[in-house]
């Protein structure tokens, strides 16, 4: 029997290009492993720079070959067909490699880490002054991963400004503020402090025990006061104007790796009613317990421990362990694959929850629909990695306001007619999303229906 | 109501909305197997059946592992035959054509696109625009073939198609052929009963046909008056919805006249987005004028028509490049001047932020050609656009 087929053959690496860059890549991965195994056998510094070297000029190459022989333009054929993107096989090995790193580096011992903070010894000591930590090799990769696929996000869209622009923009937050800054600042002798991170996102920034310690510094007001002038003034102030992406798809570093690294599968967020009842519920529920458990801290703090004892301690403790740990890194990060890019930021990120809250009651942001054009084609909500069901607007032309949003503009970009457009304006902040402006036929005429 | 396995349904309202067909001219060879148009859910299947994709790598959702026998047997490739180059040939250069092209390259099968006009959609699209998407289709390596019609389809002697023959006798071997070359209302069916048919279902200005409480509405019904410079049949998907609704006010008591208002329709061909507001035909009319600008690029245009004598403008047609319905219907609703149009068209872009504006060059040309000295004055924004719908009402 002969294969009649259209596409007889298995979708395969063709480009010469793209299987060295897979080589060099790969490579460098055996290179990370061998080493962090085998402790001291190798000097590390040419062997991070060479690996790290070799994995950069792999995705590059990779890239180059993957968008620029194509023309510009929406890249998601096959999506649903791939392995990694279709939550295959290799979406769930991927899976249980992310959550099984995760774990290791939040509850397993930092010995297991021994080979790789060496590798990263010399890193650390060039920018922070101080050996590195499991902590700084996280922070490393974590960067060097919004970099690398920011890279290729910026290539897959690079007929897109806004696109291009925004992952300009998280990839430096990441590098510059997240990374370099704080690292500069230690080898100053200066606290260590992240710039795009506020309470309630970093907990700890909002409690006695950080107030102690930025205290000890002299410029510690300063950065504490910074912290709270972002969380009171600055997010309902940029929200009102700009809408939550300011941060979350601007700045944040979580929304930095989901919007990079996290883009291959932003289709996989479940759309459903249900879940939007779910996030509700649950993200709302952990704004609550970390205003609780900061609250008990200071409470317990006024009052010397004569209320609560060791317990409001106890209470941040775990909150630490279920939100900060589990939820925020295993399933947030791990479950990319399965789940989508944005479990954390749409389930549990009490940051997102505090900006939703603004973006919905109080802000001029919103995402326009045009008139009539919707087709129902719903690639708008597919793409949706915050789950939105973005066509239930647009095809009875109603603007988009919803709490969820992060203003990633995909929906916007993989419209095939041109229906959607983020944008804002204040004459009708409170009254925007009430219009449906799709083509109405009503007893007097047909048109567009008018305000 | 006798439905074709006998039974029989009592109906207070029937409404008709049954479709269209795919056109086949009587080419031989035209039902072989793997011979099909693009029109409903079995036509995808029957794609589905010569384009599936194998997963890279293991596992994928898609994978023959993973479905159940039913799913297996039902989207199987086929198997049988001798080696063919696998390669699509599409017939007929409109949407759905485009559409189906776009279809088998997203999986990597060669298409050839037998294309009777001289540029793609020509009898549709302006020269310009049409040149465009040409471009376009072969950029993407697409084997666009102009003025090139189909003679007939050669059979593998096993019953499946294995080349086609172009009327200048040349042979273009391939496993799947694509009749895209215009659709039909689903009538046949009907013709023996007392509806009054055309080419569709007769309908009045209610969508009403012949027969009592018997209504029609889609690319099935054609209009017995249709507005000036609309055609009866109208097979797009924006025109059925609206006589969806329209039904819908009358079915609930409401009787309401269909009026499809101000014309729009809009596409996307591989990666240049298409929309159009208002009247844009092929062949510019003696008493219209056209302004166009081009990107340099030749991937972006803006085409504004109006009419010579007033100024009125008339339409627009967009590639590559978004304008807000709501602005543009205005405009042609209120019959706005072209230079008030020009002026203000910033209010009409509806392109994602940060990109560039183009609309200061069509005022560029505009000057150019009138000698005038208009000056953009509203750029691009929501604001503007709101202001614009509350003063101008």
């Amino acid at each position: 029997m002969q294969n009649n087929s259209l596409a007889p053959q298995p979708l395969i690496l063709t480009s010469w290009k793209q299987k060295l860059a897979l080589t060099l890549a790969g490579i460098a991965v055996l290179l990370l492993l061998v080493v962090a195994f085998a402790r001291n056998a190798f000097a590390p510094a040419p062997v991070l720079l060479t690996a790290l070297g070799l994995m950069a000029a792999g995705a590059v190459l990779f890239v180059r070959e993957e968008y620029l022989t194509r023309p510009e333009g929406i890249k998601n054929n096959g999506v649903w067909f791939r392995s990694l993107s279709a939550r295959g096989v290799w979406a769930w090995l991927a899976a249980i490699v992310l959550t099984g790193f995760y774990s290791v580096l939040y509850f397993g011992p930092s010995a297991w880490f021994a080979g790789l903070t060496d590798l990263f010894n010399p890193l650390s000591l060039l920018v922070k002054g101080k050996a590195a930590d499991k902590w700084f090799v996280y922070g490393s990769l974590y960067t060097f991963s919004v970099l690398v696929m920011g890279f290729k996000f910026g290539f897959k869209y690079r007929h897109n400004r806004y696109q291009v622009f925004r992952t300009i923009s998280v990839s430096f937050f990441r590098l510059g503020f997240a990374f370099l800054i704080p690292a500069f600042m230690q080898q100053m002798n200066q606290p260590e402090y992240y710039f795009t991170y506020f309470w309630p996102l970093k907990d700890w920034y909002g409690t006695p025990s950080a107030a102690k310690y930025f205290g000890g510094y002299a410029i510690g007001p300063y950065l504490l006061a910074f912290g709270a002038l972002m969380t009171f003034v600055a997010t309902p102030v940029l929200t009102y104007f700009f809408g939550k992406r300011w941060y979350c798809s601007w700045v944040c570093g979580c929304g930095g790796l989901a919007e990079t690294a996290g883009d291959p599968f932003r289709h996989l967020s479940d759309k459903s009613l249900k879940s939007w009842k779910i996030e509700r519920w649950m993200i709302h529920s952990v704004l609550v317990a970390v205003v609780l458990v900061t609250g008990l801290l200071w409470v317990n703090s006024y009052q010397k421990g004569a209320v609560l004892g060791a317990y409001s301690q106890t209470f941040y403790s775990w909150y630490g362990y279920i939100i900060g740990m589990a939820f925020s890194g295993v399933v947030g990060v791990g479950f990319y694959p399965l789940m989508g890019s944005r479990v954390w930021c749409r389930f549990g990120c009490p940051q997102a929850a505090i900006l939703g809250i603004f973006q919905k009651k109080k802000s001029k942001f919103r995402i326009t629909t045009n008139g009539g054009q919707c087709i129902s084609c719903g690639n708008c909500s597919t793409y949706c990695e915050m789950g939105i069901d973005v066509r239930h607007y647009a095809q009875r032309g109603q603007d988009v306001v919803r709490a969820s949003c992060v203003g990633c503009g995909i929906c916007a970009a993989v419209c095939p007619r041109g229906v959607l457009r983020l944008e804002g304006a204040a004459a009708d902040v409170d009254a925007r999303a009430t219009d449906l402006r799709t083509v109405h036929v009503r007893l007097e005429e047909v048109g567009i229906l008018e305000q | 109501m006798h439905t074709n396995d006998s039974q029989t349904i009592r109906y207070d309202k029937l409404i008709l909305a049954v479709g269209s067909m795919s056109n086949k001219f009587g080419w031989p060879g035209q039902d072989l197997e793997g011979v099909q148009g693009l029109y409903h859910l079995q036509d995808l299947a029957g794609m589905e059946r010569f384009s599936l994709p194998r997963p890279e790598g293991l596992g994928g959702k898609h994978d023959a592992l993973h479905q159940s026998k039913p799913q297996r047997e039902k989207y199987a490739p086929i198997t049988s035959g001798e080696i063919f180059p696998p390669r699509a040939v599409i017939v007929g250069g409109g949407l759905i054509g485009v559409e189906m092209a776009e279809m088998f390259h997203s999986r990597n099968i060669p298409v050839t696109f037998l294309v009777r006009e001289p540029a793609f959609w020509s009898n549709v699209l302006p020269a310009e625009e049409a040149a465009m998407i040409s471009r376009h289709l072969r950029e993407h390596h697409i084997d666009l073939r102009l003025e090139t019609g189909l003679k007939e389809i050669l059979d593998n002697g096993q019953g499946h198609c294995s080349a086609v023959v172009t009327q200048s006798g040349e042979k273009i071997e391939c496993n799947f052929v694509g009749l895209t070359v215009g659709v039909s209302p689903n009538v046949g069916f009907l013709k023996n009963t007392a509806l009054e048919i055309n080419r569709g279902i007769l309908v009045n200005a209610y969508l009403e046909t012949n027969l009592p409480d018997v209504y029609a509405a889609g690319d099935c019904a054609e209009l017995r008056s249709p507005q000036p410079g609309r055609r009866a049949i109208e097979a797009v998907w924006y025109t059925g919805r609206m006589m969806g609704q329209t039904l819908a006010h009358t079915l609930t008591d409401k009787r309401t006249a269909y009026n499809p208002g101000i014309w729009f329709n809009s596409a996307k061909f591989f990666d240049i987005e298409y929309q159009v507001y208002g009247d844009i035909r092929a062949e510019l009319p003696a008493e219209q004028a056209t302004l166009y600008w081009e990107h340099p690029d030749g991937k972006k245009s803006i085409r504004l028509n109006y009419e010579k004598s007033s100024g009125r403008i008339l339409g627009f047609n967009l590639m590559g490049v978004r304008y807000r319905h709501e602005v543009c219907e205005r405009w042609l609703k209120k019959g706005a001047n072209i230079e008030a149009v020009l002026e203000n068209l910033g209010l009409a872009n509806f392109d994602p932020e940060f990109y560039p504006q183009h609309e200061h060059e069509l005022i560029k040309i505009y000057n150019r050609q009138t000698g005038k000295n208009l000056r953009l004055r509203q750029k691009r924004g929501l604001p503007a656009v709101l202001n614009f719908f509350k003063v101008k009402m």
